[in-house]
Order: C-alpha cells, then sequence, then structure tokens
C-alpha cells in the first residue's frame, strides 16, 4: 500500500511539473475548475477543526467569564447572580496567594538552578564523545515518563518511612523527615522533582540549538586569539539567546500549568503550602463543583497566561 | 570543536570536572528510577531497611499478581483506545485545516490562523469547568470521546502550525500544475502532500499521543466509571488502595511507565525531534 501511494504521488509529481514546463495554459481553464475546488475544500477541510476549537476551546472561556458572576453548583441554569463577588472571594483567598507565590517560586527554581544546569549540560554534550547521545537520551528521559508516575515515583523517594531520603536520614543515624507533610518541605520537595523532570528537555532545546551554529563564527574568535571561555562568553552565549528566551518561556508557561505532578506528591497540601494556580483551582473549584467560582479562578489564570505570552512575545520574542 | 584537544591532554582537570559532573547528574536522574524498578522486587520488609540495593530475595510475585490480574491491562487499554482516538481525530483535522492554511489562498485566511493559534497561550485547566458542563451537556460524560474530543481541540493549535509550515514547503506550481491537469485540491491532498509530510505526522502524532496518553486532568474530570479509566487515573486509585505498600505500588509504576520507555527507546529520534521542534514552534 505505502508503494502503491508513493507511485501514485510520484506520477502526479511527474505528470504535474510536464504541465509546469508547458506553460502555455489557457487562464479560463485554470480559474474555472481551481475556484470550484477551492470552494468545496473550505467547505469540507476547515470546519472540523475551527468547530472542535470553537466548541472545547474557545467557548468554554467565554463561559467561564459568564459563569464566574454567578454562584452556581452546576445543577440546572445559574441564577444566582452576584457580580464581581467570586473574583473578590477569591482574592481574599489565603491560598491563593500562597498558590501563585509557589508558581513564581517555580520560576525562580526554573531561572536560578534549571537554566543554568540545562545550558552547561549542553554545552557538555553537544560536544561528540563516547557515552554523549546516551547520556542526552537518559536526561531527557523523565521528561517524557507521565507527571503522575513522576509524582508518585517520588512520593516513594520522600517516604519518611520506606523511602530513600529515609534510609539515607537512618544511615547518619537521624530520625527520619516525613518532607511532604511539612509545610516547610513540602514545596521545596515538588521543587526538586520538577528540575529532576524538566531540565532535560531544556537541555535538548540547547543541544539543538548548539548544532544549528555557524561553527566558523566559534573558529574565527579561537584563531582571533580568544580562549575557549571567552569564545564561549562572548560568542556562542550570546548567539544563544534566543534559545534561551525560548527556554525561559517554556519554563513560566509550564509552571502556569503544573497540576499533574503535585497531585501525588502533596495534592497542594499541607495546608494549601504547595498549591499551584491550576492544584488551586482544582481543589476548590473543580472538585467541590464550585462553578462560579472555579470558573474566576480559570479567568484569573487566562488573563496572566495572556498577558505574559503577549508581553514576553512583545519584548523578548520579535519572530512569529 | 574542542574534542581534539581534551582527548590528547589525559590529565586536564577540566575532563575530570565534566566527568564528574555528568556522572552526579546522570545518578540524580537514574536512582529514582532504578529504586523504583527494583523495589518491585522486594517484599515491604526489605524495602523498608534496603530501599536503594539489590534485592536479596526475588519476590517476582509482586510484578507476576498485575500482570495476571485483568486490571493493568484494562487501563492499558483505555489509555490506547483514548490516545488512539485522539490522534487520528488531531492528524485528520489538524491536516486538513493546515491543508487549506498553508495552499487555499481566501479571505481571512490569515485571521482564522491567528485564531486558531490563540489555543497556544493558555492551558486547558483555564476553563476545565464550563468545558465540563459542556461535555456533560452534549451526553459525552463518561465516555472515551469526552476525553478525546477536549485533547484534540486542545492540541490542534500547535498541530496545525507545524503541518502548515511543513505543507508550505511543498511547491506551490506543483499544486498548480496538477489542478490544471484536472486533479482536485482533496486528490492533490490525499496522492500528494500526505504521503510526502510521513515525518511531520509522525512527529505530531507522537507529540499528541505522548500527551495524551500521559493526560491526567481531562480524564479526573470527564470519566466516572473506573472501568473507563486509562492509567495515570487508575494508578492514582491503585495508590489510594495499597497506601503504605509501596512494593505493590512501585511494580505498579514500573509495569505503567515501560510502555513509554520502550516506545521512547524504538522512536528516540522522532520523539525528541518532536518534542523539541514542537517547542520551538509554541
Amino acid at each position: 500500500m505505502e508503494a502503491g501511494q508513493l507511485t501514485v504521488a510520484r506520477r502526479i509529481a511527474i505528470v504535474s511539473a510536464m504541465g509546469v514546463a508547458g506553460e502555455t495554459v489557457p487562464q479560463v481553464a485554470v480559474r474555472g475548475p481551481s475556484w470550484d475546488g477551492r470552494f468545496t475544500v473550505l467547505i469540507l477541510f476547515l470546519p472540523p477543526a475551527l468547530l472542535l476549537f470553537t466548541l472545547f476551546v474557545v467557548l468554554p472561556i467565554g463561559e467561564a467569564a459568564w459563569y464566574s458572576a454567578f454562584n452556581w453548583n452546576g445543577f440546572g441554569r445559574p441564577t444566582n447572580w452576584i457580580g464581581f463577588d467570586n473574583y473578590r472571594f477569591v482574592l481574599e483567598t489565603r491560598a491563593f496567594w500562597l498558590a501563585l507565590r509557589n508558581n513564581g517560586l517555580i520560576i525562580a527554581v526554573s531561572l536560578a538552578i534549571q537554566l543554568p544546569l540545562a545550558l552547561t549540560l549542553a554545552l557538555m554534550l553537544a560536544e561528540r564523545f563516547r557515552g554523549a547521545v546516551a547520556l542526552r537520551m537518559l536526561f531527557f528521559m523523565p521528561y517524557i515518563l507521565a507527571e503522575i508516575a513522576t509524582g508518585l515515583i517520588f512520593s516513594f523517594v520522600y517516604d519518611g518511612d520506606y523511602g530513600l531520603v529515609a534510609s539515607i536520614w537512618r544511615t547518619f543515624g537521624a530520625e527520619p523527615p516525613h518532607l511532604l507533610a511539612s509545610t516547610d518541605t513540602a514545596m521545596l520537595a515538588v521543587l526538586i522533582v520538577i528540575v529532576w523532570k524538566y531540565f532535560g528537555f531544556h537541555m535538548m532545546l540547547f543541544i539543538a540549538a548548539l548544532q544549528g551554529l555557524d561553527k566558523s563564527l566559534i573558529e574565527a574568535a579561537r584563531i582571533d586569539g580568544a580562549t575557549r571561555s571567552q569564545a564561549l562568553r562572548h560568542v556562542v552565549i550570546p548567539l544563544l539567546y534566543p534559545t534561551i528566551r525560548l527556554s525561559v518561556f517554556f519554563a513560566i508557561v509550564g509552571s502556569l500549568q503544573l497540576f499533574d505532578l503535585v497531585m501525588p506528591l502533596t495534592r497542594g497540601g499541607p495546608a494549601d503550602s504547595s498549591n499551584t494556580m491550576v492544584s488551586f483551582l482544582y481543589n476548590n473549584g473543580i472538585s467541590r463543583m464550585r462553578v462560579g467560582y472555579g470558573s474566576a479562578i480559570g479567568v484569573i489564570l487566562f488573563v496572566i497566561c495572556v498577558t505574559f505570552a503577549f508581553t514576553y512575545k512583545r519584548w523578548f520574542m520579535r519572530d512569529e | 570543536m574542542s574534542s581534539a584537544e581534551t582527548t590528547h591532554a589525559p590529565f586536564d582537570p577540566a575532563v575530570l570536572f565534566k566527568t564528574a559532573f555528568l556522572a552526579v547528574v546522570a545518578i540524580f536522574v537514574l536512582v529514582p528510577l532504578l529504586a523504583t524498578l527494583l523495589g518491585g522486587f522486594k517484599s515491604l520488609g526489605e524495602l523498608r531497611v534496603n530501599p536503594f540495593g539489590w534485592p536479596a530475595h526475588w519476590e517476582w510475585q509482586n510484578y507476576a499478581d498485575i500482570l495476571f490480574s485483568g486490571r493493568y491491562w484494562q487501563l492499558l487499554r483505555n489509555s490506547l483506545i483514548i490516545s488512539t482516538l485522539t490522534v487520528t481525530l488531531t492528524l485528520i483535522t489538524a491536516s486538513m485545516a493546515a491543508f487549506t492554511f498553508a495552499h487555499v489562498k481566501f479571505y481571512g485566511s490569515s485571521m482564522l490562523l491567528s485564531y486558531l493559534t490563540l489555543g497556544l497561550l493558555f492551558p486547558a485547566a483555564t476553563a476545565v469547568l464550563p468545558l465540563f458542563i459542556k461535555v456533560r451537556d452534549l451526553g459525552l460524560l463518561d465516555t472515551y470521546f469526552g476525553v478525546a474530543l477536549p485533547q484534540v481541540a486542545f492540541s490542534l493549535a500547535m498541530s496545525v502550525l507545524l503541518l502548515r509550515r511543513f505543507f508550505k514547503d511543498i511547491p506551490h506550481e506543483l499544486l498548480e500544475a496538477a489542478l490544471v491537469d484536472g486533479c482536485s485540491y482533496i486528490k492533490f491532498f490525499r496522492y500528494v502532500t500526505l504521503p510526502l509530510s510521513r515525518p511531520i505526522l509522525a512527529t505530531v502524532g507522537t507529540i499528541t499521543f505522548v500527551n495524551s496518553w500521559n493526560a491526567y486532568l481531562l480524564p479526573l474530570v470527564m470519566l466516572n466509571t473506573d472501568a473507563l479509566y486509562p492509567w495515570p487515573l487508575g494508578i492514582m486509585i491503585y495508590q489510594g488502595e495499597y497506601s503504605s505498600e509501596w512494593h505493590l505500588i512501585l511494580a505498579f509504576i514500573t509495569l505503567t511507565i515501560l510502555p513509554t520507555i520502550i516506545l521512547f527507546l524504538l522512536a528516540q529520534k522522532h520523539i525528541v525531534a518532536g518534542l523539541t521542534a514542537g517547542a520551538v514552534k509554541g
């Protein structure tokens, strides 16, 4: 079947190529069928995607804005109009600000630890030596594991009775801590898992960029007498700025969506100390079917995401 | 660029530092994964005193019990159905739309395209409550489609962009010539565009599959029946039931992430290219 398709494709390609070579094709012949064909394509090919997208992506956002003005449990029609009260309730909730702070922490850790780590590893592994490819794959692997599975693996690692951390503590004769059960350490534990899971993805972005770099620029710098570290600082890193900006963009967007990883680890607790925006939305809106309140959180999150995306793209990323 | 000089200097401290650094990171990544795999072979008692090491006694029973239970296979089957539905529908709808945006000039084309790319700006979670109500009103709650259709909708933006960029590289003269020869747009799409676009279709398919296979929030909200749960939901329930019998949970985790790891080892190139290419365009 594969071969069949290819031959058909090739035949059409050949026929078409001859058509191009012919050149003296009367315009009328082109206009007639091609407009009809265009119309058929427009009618058949666009609606499925546009319909699905409108129905399940755009309309729900609009409806979130509408529902957020009601006190509604999702059954029947929304009737109890309360205006902007839901937004006031959200902004008065301490857990909301904690979640926002945690999202800020995730971004800070991504910038201060994950990004330098990923960049360093990329610079090491972009060179060719035995084992480089295997290491790249190993470091990338956490990224493709489901966040749920990752969360569960680390809830074992952190477990105060059976976990790896507990075992290390015991060898030093100390009483093992329950990292995920304490408001002081839960978020820190989540942050470590985030670095574990995502640094490989950012590393791959940098490796892809490094392999696309124009090597002659670096060679030119070396010939002109730049040391390796000077060439790195003044040539390679500046050439990587677009990728760095991209990596930062993904770290921030990723932090705003983070949910799956938090659930198996802490469910946002204890005492809301490790909620992200989305797990806060889940715990306070979805799981209790408070449609109005949850929609208000959703709208706030939407505004944050869109504002961020537009300003970031305008300020830092001029392409696309 | 500098591999030659580093291999010529056997006692370069930089090489030593580099090796040590890579080893530390490799251990950081590997230890949790290996401990999970090996933990599944231990008894609960041994796990407590020896969570790191090789099992003193290999308990094959943990894995066997799960493999011979219907539960594990049902979870994988559900995940496979949902992911396959999502990938198929995404590829069909996105490639048709991308073809139109790439090759058919019409009024409002760029406007509609930027409309679709709005989907890149915010996560599905923002509108998940209204989405739940919509799916309920459509009568799709607690069905595979109730999960798959919203997943398709949310993967459309990225998929259409990636596909359109690739389709645009197919020379337009080819299409014009084919049209002159009486080939319709639809036949051109079916017999020229799609066969020529296998690499990008594989890439988009891979991104969509991995996302759908790993998804948690949408199935959590849309499904109520255990029999329909995909594996991320199932494993959370399993963990709830066997709360501290870690040896069983670890075996279960290992078996559920095994398909992902096998797929990754088989299709590394596609997966890495797909996930990073998708990212770069986002």
